[in-house]
Formats: C-alpha cells, structure tokens, sequence
C-alpha cells in the first residue's frame, strides 16, 4: 500500500508540471503581442517596454518557463494588472469561500445521491424508483446556472425564504449549494443504484438472505459495502466538475470565490490572476484525484492499481 | 494435362459483407427500439434538428429587430414567449438561436472529436513512447477540471462563439482519444490486421480503412455524450459573457441577460433555459439508449 501511495505520488510530479506548463502557455496563446494587450489599449510605448521587460517577454520561451516555475517555488504568482495586488494573496481571500461551497455541495452530492440511490435499488421498478431516476435524469440535463436562476425565483423572489444573493450568512449558502451538489447527486443516484442492483443478485448476498439475516443488515453490510466502490470513484470524479461548477455558480449568486475571480478576470483580461486561479483550482484537483485513487484501493483490496 | 484455373468470385464476398452489415443494423435498430428512453431522446434531437434546419423560416419577427415600446411583455399569443428588455420576441430569438447553440455543440465535438481520433489511433497503433508522449499529455489535459481548461483558454483567446468552440472541444480531446486508443490497441491484435499488413498495406491504409471502421461503435457512443456536455459548457461560457456577444440570440447568453430581470420577467430567463435543457435531456437519453445498443461494455 505505502508502495502504491509513493508511485501514484511520483506520477503526479510530471502532471502538476504539465499543468503549469499548461498555464504558462495560456499566455503565449494570446493573438498578437501580449505586452500590448497586457497594458491595455491606448497605454504609452514605454509603458508596454517596461512591462515586456517586468514579465521577461524577451527572454527564450523556456526560460520565461523556467523563471515562471521558480517564482511558482516561492509562492509568488506575479501581480494582478488590474490592482497590482499579489495574486496569492487575492486567491487566499477567495479561495476559503469556494472551498467552503464545495465541501457543502459534496455533502449534498452523496447524501442525497446514496439515499435516492439505495431506495430505488431496493424497491427496483416501483413508482418511487421510477420518479427518482426521473428527477436524477433531469438533474443531469439541467444547466446548473439555469436551475440557480430557477430556485432563486422559486425561494427568493416569490417565496422569499431565502436570499437571492451574497455570501453573509448560512442562508446564503444553502442556494448555490443545492444548485452546485444537484447535478453530481443525480449521478450517484443513478450509480449506487446500478451498482446496488449489480451486487443484490451476487451469490453472497443469497447466501445472506439464506442464512435469515434482515433486510436492513444485508443492504447495510453487505451490499452497500461492495456497492459503495465504483461511487467512491463517482464522487471522486465529481469534484472535477464541481470545482468547474464554482465558476457558474458563483457568478449566480454573487459569490466572492474563487470561481468568479477567475470570470471577472477573464473579463478584464487579467491575465496573472486567470493564470493563478485555473492553476490552485488544477492543482486542487490534482491531489483530490489522488486522495481518491488511494480511497479506491483502500476499499476494494481485490484491484491491483500497480 | 488439364489447366487449372481459380476464380474467386467476389461478388460472393461482397454480398455477404453486406447481408452481415445489415444484419448488424437490422440488429442495433431492434436494439434502440426496444429503449424506450432512447426512442424518446431521439425524437427530442430529430425536433432540435428540425428546429435547427427551419426555425428561422417559422420565426415570426426579426430576431434583433429592437422595439422598446414593446419591452418585457409577458407570453402572449402575439409574442408566444413574451418580448424581452429592448422589445425583441423571444420565440423568435430563440429559432434563430438554435443554430447559434445547437451549431456550437456539433462543431465543438466534431473537432475535440477528430483531433482526439486521431491522437487515440496513433497512440493505439504505435505504442511505445509514441504512446507514452500522448498518454501523458492528455494526463495532463485530464488534470483540468473541464470547464477550467476552456475558460483558460478563451481567456487567451478572447471571447467569442467560435473560441467558445475551440475551448470546448479542446477538452473533449482526451476523451476520445482515451476510448480510441484503447479500441485501437484492441483491434491491432485481430488477426486481419496481420493479413492486410502481410498484404503490403501502408500504416495509414490500414489506420483509416481496417482499423478505424470497427472501432467507430465506441467513438460514436463518446460523441454523444460528450454532446450534452459541450451544448451544457458552451452555453455556460455564453451565460458568463465569455462566448456570444450581445445582441447574438444564443441561449446561454439570453438566459444570463434574463437573469438581471428575474423580478420583473422571470419567462425571459425561463424559455432558454427549458430550450438547453430538453435538448440535453434528449442527448442523455439517446446516448444511454446508443451504449447499451453499441458499446454495452462502457456502462460502468
């Protein structure tokens, strides 16, 4: 296991070294010459030197790389165009919040998702399997800034329970939340229940049944257990999507995180700051897709990851 | 002595290419058939097309005629959709935008789609490190969460429906090519590969012609999934203001400026949105009913 830990670790070096390679080259992805771009239209001819000069635009590619790298080492993403602020900085105020919206949405994601799955899984066919499979069906097609949009009218303008946007209080959350967690629910909904209906018609599970054991003791310790590994895998993978979700969300409901950080400095072409924040997010994914392949062996025992 | 001769006839070959082909068919029709979702999500899309194909010839107004003494009428038989903030019918704007987003989904998988083939097949085939350079690039590519990736790259780019696609299908990339090169390294072991290579043919003749027709099952069930993600992730970027512009009817961007009037008219945010997600709901269920049909083995 500690070996299988030590290899997956060593294989996400060169990823974590792609992605920011990636990252880099956003940069030299932009048409035409990124300094003037950079310093805005109309700015001075020696304005545009001097920042060509501060980003080491004339320098070979590689080493623009290579210093782009170091800087990286010491935890300084460069500065923002727009308000000059380290973009560290910025993403260690915005950051929190995300994070804080994600792990909610997640909750979301596997409590209603395992709990819709399982019931369908054991009442398969019924007319409560077939409405859960129906609202999961419709959970994965509808476009999560338009059920947002949806459940904002339903319970802030016309119910008026909730607030329709901001990030002050817990009310502030439950919104995005649901919106954010509601799409990844509905596919582990779908998931458990195929994987439940995989394992029920499993021999050791007759075996169980034979031996007179309850109803609630089969699913809760035989079936789910097994059931549970390909979710775990689901879930894991829902947390790329999720944090992909942020942006969306978070410009719906005015959230200060790091998604719409990115969205408004796309905008304005803040070039530093689209850089740091795709790459913490990347980065952030990285090592969940981690903690999740080592979830995954730890559960199922029977699959040689090596 | 007497002179023997060997004929082959080929029509006898070609025939029963073609009566194993049908069969096939004939096999996959009663397939999708039986699948009743999958019927339902191939009537969804064959109204999508047709709605794509005619629906600005149905529209009754000007889809960017601006008419402010009109503004925010609620639907109506004379607006079925009701007008939006500068007086625009909606129902018009969205005929004229379904090929805005309908078009976008379809050109962003075709690329991610190509490039991805392509990459799948070159990696399947050569293996060795040519297949280890483009495995760890697309482990890269995988590393990003998807909509991240297109972001960073219309943020290089610059906003815009055709870099919107560009975006899109960059990071559908990896999907395909993960599914063709696996294929691929299957299908290179059947022992007609080795008869077409002993044969003489090229690496491209037997790439395009013998190995690529059989493992198109897999690339077509990719294809339509990855549609209802790319119709999704298009219209997101738009709805953010990253892809078509104003006064563009494209309904990611029509729901987003529908957002600002949710208190005053709730339907001009409520029409496209129904509009995306019919359509993905149709692209789900026609791509579930299409794997089971073609590609039972991906279902887990």
């Amino acid at each position: 296991m500690t070996l299988f830990i030590l290899k997956r670790l060593a294989q996400i070096i060169p990823v974590t070294l792609g992605v920011t390679l990636v990252v880099f080259l956003i940069m030299q992805m932009i048409p035409g010459d990124p300094a003037i771009i950079l310093a805005g239209e109309g700015a001075s001819t020696e304005t545009v030197e001097e920042l060509r000069e501060n980003l080491g635009l004339n320098k070979p590619l590689y080493v623009q790389y290579g210093e782009y790298v170091n800087d990286l080492l010491h935890g300084d993403m460069g500065h923002s165009l727009k308000n000059k602020q380290p973009v560290l900085e910025e993403i260690a105020t915005r950051l929190p919040i995300t994070i804080e919206l994600a792990f909610y949405s997640i909750l979301i994601t596997i409590v209603l998702g395992l709990i819709a799955g399982i019931i369908s899984a054991i009442r398969p066919y019924s007319i409560i399997d077939a409405s859960f499979m129906v609202v999961a069906l419709l959970g994965i097609s509808l476009p999560s800034f338009w059920l947002g949009i949806l459940l904002m009218y339903v319970f802030s303008v016309q119910l008026q329970w909730l607030p329709v946007a901001g990030w002050d209080s817990a009310k502030h959350i439950i919104l995005p939340a649901i919106t954010l967690g509601a799409g990844g629910a509905a596919i582990v909904a779908r998931m458990t229940r195929s994987s439940m209906l995989d394992v029920v018609n499993q021999d050791y599970i007759r075996t169980a049944k034979a031996k007179g054991l309850k109803g609630y003791v089969i699913i809760a310790k035989h079936a789910l257990r097994n059931a549970l590994i390909p979710v775990i895998t689901v879930v894991g993978l829902q947390f790329g999507s999720l944090l992909g979700g942020t942006v969306l969300v978070e410009s719906v409901f005015a959230v200060n995180g790091l998604g719409r950080m990115i969205v408004d400095a796309i905008r304005t072409r803040d070039i530093p700051v689209v850089q740091g924040g795709v790459l913490v997010a990347s980065l952030i994914f990285v090592v969940i897709n981690l903690a999740v392949d080592i979830m995954y062996r730890l559960f199922n025992k029977r699959i040689d990851l090596n | 002595m007497e002179k023997i001769t060997l004929t082959v006839d080929h029509s006898i070959l070609t025939n029963a290419r073609k009566a194993a082909r049908k069969k096939n068919r004939a096999r996959f029709m009663n397939k999708m058939k039986k699948n009743k979702a999958a019927v339902a999500g191939g009537i969804i899309i064959a109204l999508y097309l047709l709605i794509f194909l005619i629906g600005p010839l149905l529209a009754p107004y000007d889809p960017y005629d601006v008419q402010l003494e009109q503004k925010l009428q609620a639907p109506s038989l004379e607006h079925l959709m009701g007008t939006d903030d500068k007086g625009r019918d909606i129902f018009s704007r969205i005929l004229y935008g379904s090929r805005l987003s309908i078009g976008v989904g379809f050109s962003a998988v075709l690329f991610g789609g190509t490039i991805g083939t392509i990459l799948g097949l070159i990696a399947g085939y050569y293996g060795k490190w040519i297949d280890s350079i483009i495995s760890r690039i697309l482990d890269i590519m995988l590393a990003f969460p998807g909509i991240l990736l297109a972001l960073a790259i219309v943020s290089a780019l610059g906003p815009s429906l055709i870099n919107v696609t560009i975006a899109v299908g960059f990071f559908s990339i990896p999907m395909f090519a993960r599914i063709v090169r696996g294929s691929t390294m299957e299908v290179k072991k059947l022992e007609y590969i080795d008869a077409v290579k002993t044969l003489g043919a090229n690496d491209f003749t037997i790439l395009a012609k013998h190995v690529f027709p059989n493992i198109l099952s897999p690339i077509i069930v990719q294809a339509s999934m990855r549609l209802a993600t790319a119709i999704l992730s298009a219209a997101g970027l738009s709805f953010l203001g990253l892809g078509a512009q104003p006064p563009s009817p494209e309904w990611g961007a029509m729901l987003s400026s529908g957002r600002d009037f949710i208190f005053t008219a709730p339907y001009m945010a409520m029409f496209p949105g129904i509009m995306i997600s019919i359509l993905v709901l149709g692209f789900n269920l026609f791509g579930d009913g299409l794997r089971d049909a073609l590609d039972p083995r991906m279902k887990n």
